[in-house]
């Protein structure tokens, strides 16, 4: 295949690497922004997502777009209940305390995972794109689905974003993060803000799997490489920065896409680590985190 | 049930099966029926053991235990699923002839999560904990070439399903046998003949990154140069991966075929991409290996270019109408429709073109058993020289994928391969190769190694 061809073939895949990426890094670090939570349980609700849109497609009678809507409202609300559960149960009694957090959400991790192991069983299993609208360019064929999950991925990151700058609701979690004890002396529920932060990074981590799983199928294990991703997102972009999140979610992805294809995947992940690494040590507050 | 399991030794061989036919089993081979004395002691047992004593196991006439190494999670859980399932029907057909040596079988799984370490593990177990005669129906070759090593050393006989060339190379060990599926190399040497006769020389390959596929990479390659052909691309990709269109654009423009082979749980998210790749535009024949389909669906979305492209199936998973005599009993006992899916689940396809190897291992470890009259684990070794003394295996419902030519020395069976076309949405078989066609100079003679 010729050069042009080839490198817009890799952008295009990098584009949806960076747009599911985007989605799920992006919950990540508004848990770890408002709540100083290390979520290592955010694969796990990202399979969560993966394996209920599988249910809910099952179910749902008619053409694939009517379970795949259904799973796209079903799976969000389903697995944020979850992650409220846990919030309630496990991480405010532990008075989200960071190391205590880290472990709880482990053991949580392992939990979802062998639930689903017991329950949905060892099988990669498909869900039908709602469409299969295909674009043919002179050089290969491209799945429009996948376009479709570019597209879908920055209309909810731009709702996200509305919601945190522009509701009052937005305001209270961003007052929070910046000081939890002034924004408690303002009259600030506290522990109602943390439980709809963790639902709504759950909830995030669900639709970027919805999104994804007309691709790559519902596994019990595909939440291992989202989450080494949105870490290494989360860490390059600045913890709790929304804006460095999307930037680093952007670079992390196209150059996983560029690399991947004309190098080789491992080359990209090495390339990623690295620039954890580098960034760590000449930048640790991340490109776009404020200084500590 | 469990009385009515235990006293099974004291049905004479060749006894009527519930649907009143002989059972074939019983045909193809040489043991002697059970003694009286044998019997006895298994009534005994069997009385015994339904009296809730189960420390019985020693005694001669207790069930014999084979450990089933079974990929039920990891990559290899489809594979697994059915493995499993094959395996049962196997020992309930041989339970109901009469068990091995007038004994009844009893199959002990463990998971060894398709992960060569927990292999070596689970190998340790059935031997040590469950005291398992023998240890079989490992498919991922990652995983026979973790485990062998500890079969040697604690000296029981591993029976693998595996196809990898590893037995045949000579890379393993005396204990390690593959009677029940042909290798990669002579699966390859049977079929690139016909690939170069009738798709074309120029190939690009994709295959797993690992021993099975470095096995097709390597055969494939010297096969189609010794053609006359060429390999313009050899791809190699994680058996872990769930995305691949970022290697098909190193598919050649002027390749002329694509041989494709990939395994894992994504094999569906594979062969998808690679439609959409393609679309409308101009594209390579393709000859595939089955296991880039196997437990997939082929009228899934999305899988409609495969039409007109071929792949090769060890046995074909919906039933040719040619299919031999014993094809329909095999099905009906493994619960698998003529398309080759669950008779309970039409969704639930099977892996077909492999899971025949843990029935055909099963019955090759009863002939094995009964030809040295074995009656536990200080008989182990004449068990390997039993097996090594096998030659020719014919087609019966022991060996429901065809005959199969047994080479002692190199530890491997040998038998035919089928090549299908996609015709109208299904496979139908187009060619079938001789067990000359898939024959190499043997590699190794490990009759000649100490135990």
């Amino acid at each position: 295949m010729a050069f042009g061809p080839f490198l817009l073939l890799a952008l295009m895949e990098g584009m949806v690497s960076a747009a599911v990426l985007a989605l799920t890094a992006v919950g990540l670090s508004l848990v770890f922004g408002v709540m100083r939570v290390v979520n290592v349980a955010h694969g796990a609700f990202f399979m969560l997502g993966a394996v209920t849109a599988w249910y809910v497609a099952k179910a749902v009678p008619g053409p694939a777009v009517a379970g795949f809507l259904a799973a796209l409202v079903v799976a969000p609300l389903l697995v944020a209940a979850l992650a409220t559960l846990a919030d309630r149960l496990v991480l405010r009694r532990l008075h989200y305390d960071p190391e205590a957090t880290i472990v709880a959400t482990i053991g949580l991790l392992y939990i979802v995972e062998q639930a689903a192991l017991s329950l949905f069983g060892p099988d990669a299993r498909p869900v039908e794109a709602p469409f299969t609208w295909r674009l043919q360019l002179p050089w290969f064929g491209y799945s429009g689905y996948k376009i479709f999950v570019v597209l879908a991925a920055a209309v909810i990151l731009l709702g996200v974003y509305g919601f945190l700058t522009r509701t009052k609701a937005g305001l209270v979690m961003r007052a929070t993060q910046v000081d939890r004890q002034t924004a408690q002396a303002f009259g600030i529920d506290v522990d109602r803000v943390y439980a709809g932060v963790f639902a709504l990074g759950a909830a995030l981590a669900a639709v970027a799997a919805v999104l994804v799983v007309p691709i790559s199928q519902a596994h019990y294990k595909m939440g291992a490489d989202p989450l080494l991703l949105s870490f290494i997102v989360v860490i390059i972009g600045g913890l709790g920065s929304i804006r460095g999140t999307l930037w680093a979610a952007l670079i992390i992805g196209l150059g996983d896409g560029v690399i991947s294809m004309f190098f080789s995947p491992t080359l990209a992940k090495i390339i990623a680590t690295l620039l954890v690494a580098m960034v760590l040590v000449f930048r640790p507050q991340g490109l776009f985190g404020a200084k500590a | 049930m469990l009385q009515n399991h235990k006293l099974k030794p004291t049905v004479p061989r060749k006894a009527p099966n519930n649907s009143g036919d002989e059972i074939m089993v019983t045909k193809d081979f040489t043991a002697k029926a059970p003694s009286r004395r044998s019997v006895l002691q298994g009534m005994g047992a069997g009385l015994l053991a339904s009296t809730a004593l189960p420390a019985v196991a020693w005694a001669q006439g207790a069930p014999i235990k084979l450990g089933f190494q079974l990929h039920a999670t990891g990559i290899g859980a489809s594979y697994g699923r059915w493995y499993q399932r094959t395996a049962d029907a196997a020992v309930k057909v041989i339970n109901e002839g009469g068990g091995i040596g007038g004994r009844t079988v009893e199959l002990i799984y463990e998971d060894d999560a398709t992960d060569p370490a927990r292999g070596a593990e689970v190998v340790d177990k059935f031997v040590n904990q469950h005291g398992c005669e023998v240890v079989l129906g490992t498919l991922f070759s990652h995983v026979v070439i973790g485990s062998a090593p500890r079969a040697g050393e604690l000296r029981v006989p591993y029976l693998v399903c595996s196809e990898g060339y590893h037995v045949a190379s000579g890379m393993l060990n005396r204990w390690t046998l593959q009677p029940g599926i042909t290798d990669v190399r002579s699966q390859i040497a049977s079929m690139a003949p016909w690939v170069a006769a009738n798709l074309g020389k120029k190939v690009a390959m994709i295959f797993p990154d690992f021993a099975f596929g470095h096995d097709h990479r390597d055969f494939f390659t010297a096969a189609m140069t010794a053609l006359g052909g060429e390999v313009v691309a050899q791809i190699a990709v994680p058996p872990t991966e769930t995305s691949f269109t970022r290697y098909f654009p190193q598919i050649p423009a002027d390749t002329e075929v694509l041989y494709h082979v990939m395994v894992g749980p994504g094999v569906l998210t594979f062969v998808k991409e690679l439609g959409e790749f393609y679309g409308t535009a101009a594209k390579p024949k393709m000859f595939g290996f089955i296991d880039s389909l196997e437990a997939v669906d082929i009228a899934s979305p999305g899988l409609e270019f495969l039409e007109g492209t071929h792949f090769w199936e060890a046995h074909n998973r919906m039933k040719p109408a040619d299919a031999g005599e014993h094809e329909a009993a095999y099905r009906a006992a493994v619960g698998v429709d003529d398309k080759g899916a669950s008779v309970s689940d039409p969704a639930d396809v099977a892996t077909y073109s492999h899971m025949f190897s843990a029935w055909e291992t099963l019955f090759a470890i009863k002939a094995g058993m009964e030809a040295c009259d074995y009656t536990g684990p200080a008989d182990r070794q004449k068990f390997v020289e039993a097996m090594e003394a096998m030659s020719e295996m014919p087609y019966g419902i022991a060996r429901p994928q065809g005959a199969k030519r047994f080479n002692g020395k190199t530890h491997q069976a040998f038998g035919t391969q089928n090549i299908s076309q996609v015709q109208g949405g299904k496979l139908v078989r187009v060619h079938q190769t001789s067990m000359e066609d898939g024959a190499y100079p043997d590699q190794v003679d490990y009759t000649t190694q100490a135990f």
